[in-house]
């Protein structure tokens, strides 16, 4: 059994909870002013989740980056395997916002999908006058 | 000349929103001028995730937030023109543009929408003594060169204050491969959300230094490092705390402020405490027909309430171009009471009001257990409890038309924390 002390993230009270675990299985949440962050507390110690956002080098694009964001949030645990495979990777314009940069990153079953519309440089002339 | 019906000033979120706003509500020639090369303003470099909880019920990253807005724009057919400077509006509403393109010219507008944003306070507005290297940058600027040129702004970071760009920008570095070695701020409240704090710092093991300050830059070429200390209940450093931290970049996240030389040099009222001008429940400003929206009257904590507040001020300039607005006075003055800093809107017409007024207002300390009251030149209207309320979150209150409309022939409504500071 171990207890972990995390600060809540819901309001600006900012609860200090304590969270007693045991295995897979939360016993109790301590120190919560209300019911979700007892629930919060449970998952962020049981399967804390974050999504990461970065960007992806763009070869003959607008713009020498696209931003990039993990389509689901991803385990805590797994943010510097993914930042190191988004780091690696690039990307030819022109790229539409959905779009999927890496399929399955660092193996969490989630892909890293762009954030941003690039246009290919030789076509933003165009289209820079009016939208 | 060239004639608009709208003319929006500023293509970032408020912007977006009053224009396809001022387009719903039947102004047919909408125009946004904005002087960057894409719409969109900031959000295209804020590209960690968070945005649009409120308005789209989903968790959007900067730039996808500003895209559904430019898609609405284009689908309205709001028409801008890009990479445009507005040097002068004047209170008939004629505004000289410039670019290069066209050159200098004039444009006639049936009514304006002021919604140039914010600018970050710099090192100037500090006065932090020291050397003048390079590697000093607004947390702003870093956030640019990262995530939109492809540039780091160096390797060993201090950042001081910890506004949530501040924050935003201290894991986004450490996840560039930078050592962020410390946030300090001068309150010993932070002004971020919890949830960046949290997030971008404890998830990082990044330090947080309340009630700590840079006192001193040091290095000729390139900041070399700088002395922080600790600072008293007035917020002067303590002799004997000083302390020297080795860095070769010093971000500021110490503050924004609404960007209004084009309000003043108009004639605009400009309330002191925001930096923003003074408006009514429609987002109107002293000068009748120039509306002003977003961060340009007051700097929010969540671009869904700026895109809720700029719709409003859209709409309202639509009507006004149509000949459609009431102009008669707003007879109700919306006042700050103790502990409230600032409260937008500052006066109500009850006419113009379709269903609710929204006030908008921050406190002037951390607050807890404390009550909220909303009172009249008559009487109270209502008192609520509030378990927490600190300065960097903005808090808002709802008032009915219908129950505005009881209270008689008020002249003021007023709103106070009743309780102690923290």
């Amino acid at each position: 059994m171990t207890t972990r002390n995390i600060t809540c993230i819901l309001c600006p009270q900012g609860c200090n909870l304590e969270v007693t675990v045991d295995g897979d299985s939360v016993i109790q949440v301590k120190g919560n002013a209300c019911g979700k962050g007892k629930s919060y507390g449970a998952e962020e110690c049981l399967d804390p989740r974050r999504v990461v956002t970065s960007s992806v080098k763009v070869i003959g694009g607008e713009y020498p980056l696209v931003s990039v964001k993990t389509a689901a949030p991803v385990p805590k645990a797994a943010i510097w395997d993914c930042i190191r495979a988004i780091n690696a990777a690039s990307v030819n314009a022109p790229v539409s916002i959905g779009q999927v940069i890496i399929e399955n990153v660092a193996g969490t079953g989630i892909d890293v999908i762009a954030t941003r519309n690039v246009a290919k440089s030789d076509d933003i002339v165009k289209e820079k006058i009016c939208i | 000349m060239i004639e608009h019906d709208v003319v929006v000033i500023g293509g970032g979120p408020a912007g977006l929103a009053a224009a396809v706003a001022a387009r719903q509500a039947g102004a047919e020639d909408v125009c946004i001028i904005e002087r960057d090369k894409r719409l969109g303003g900031i959000l295209q470099q804020c590209i960690h995730n968070g945005f649009g909880l409120h308005i789209f019920e989903e968790e959007l990253t900067g730039p996808e937030y500003a895209q559904r807005f430019i898609d609405m724009a284009r689908q309205w057919g709001v028409h801008s023109m890009l990479d445009t400077m507005v040097l002068d509006i004047t209170p008939d509403r004629m505004i000289t543009v410039v670019n290069n393109r066209d050159g200098l010219q004039t444009i006639k507008a049936g009514a304006v929408v002021l919604a140039m944003g914010c600018r970050e306070r710099s090192r100037g507005a500090l006065n932090i003594p020291g050397t003048r290297p390079a590697g000093i940058f607004t947390a702003g600027t870093a956030q640019r060169f990262v995530n939109m040129e492809g540039f780091m702004p160096g390797n060993q970071i201090v950042v001081l204050g910890s506004g949530d760009i501040g924050l935003i920008m201290a894991r986004r570095l450490t996840l560039e491969g930078a050592d962020v070695k410390m946030v300090c701020e001068i309150m010993p409240y932070s002004s971020g959300l919890k949830r960046n704090i949290v997030q971008c710092l404890d998830d990082f093991g990044i330090p947080l230094r309340m009630n700590h300050t840079v006192t001193e830059i040091h290095g000729k070429e390139r900041i070399e490092g700088v002395i922080i200390a600790a600072v008293d209940q007035n917020r002067k450093p303590i002799a004997g705390s000083e302390e020297y931290v080795p860095c070769d970049t010093l971000l500021l996240s110490v503050g924004l402020i609404p960007e209004n030389e084009l309000s003043r040099s108009a004639g605009i009222q400009l309330n002191p405490i925001t930096g923003g001008p003074v408006v009514d429940e429609s987002m109107q400003t002293s000068i009748p027909g120039i509306f002003a929206c977003g961060n340009v009257v007051h700097v929010n904590d969540l671009v869904d309430n700026v895109s809720t507040e700029s719709a409003i001020a859209g709409k309202a300039a639509a009507m006004y171009d149509l000949g459609m607005f009431d102009e008669s006075k707003a007879g109700i003055k919306v006042k700050a009471g103790p502990g409230v800093r600032y409260i937008v809107p500052n006066a109500i017409n009850l006419t113009r009001v379709d269903d609710a007024v929204t006030l908008y207002f921050r406190v002037d300390n951390v607050y807890e257990g404390a009550v909220l009251r909303v009172s009249t030149d008559k009487s109270i209207l209502f008192n609520i409890k509030k378990k927490i309320m600190v300065p960097g979150e903005m808090q808002h209150i709802k008032l009915k038309k219908s129950f505005l409309g009881k209270q008689g022939d008020i002249s003021d409504i007023v709103v106070e924390v009743a309780g102690e500071a923290n």
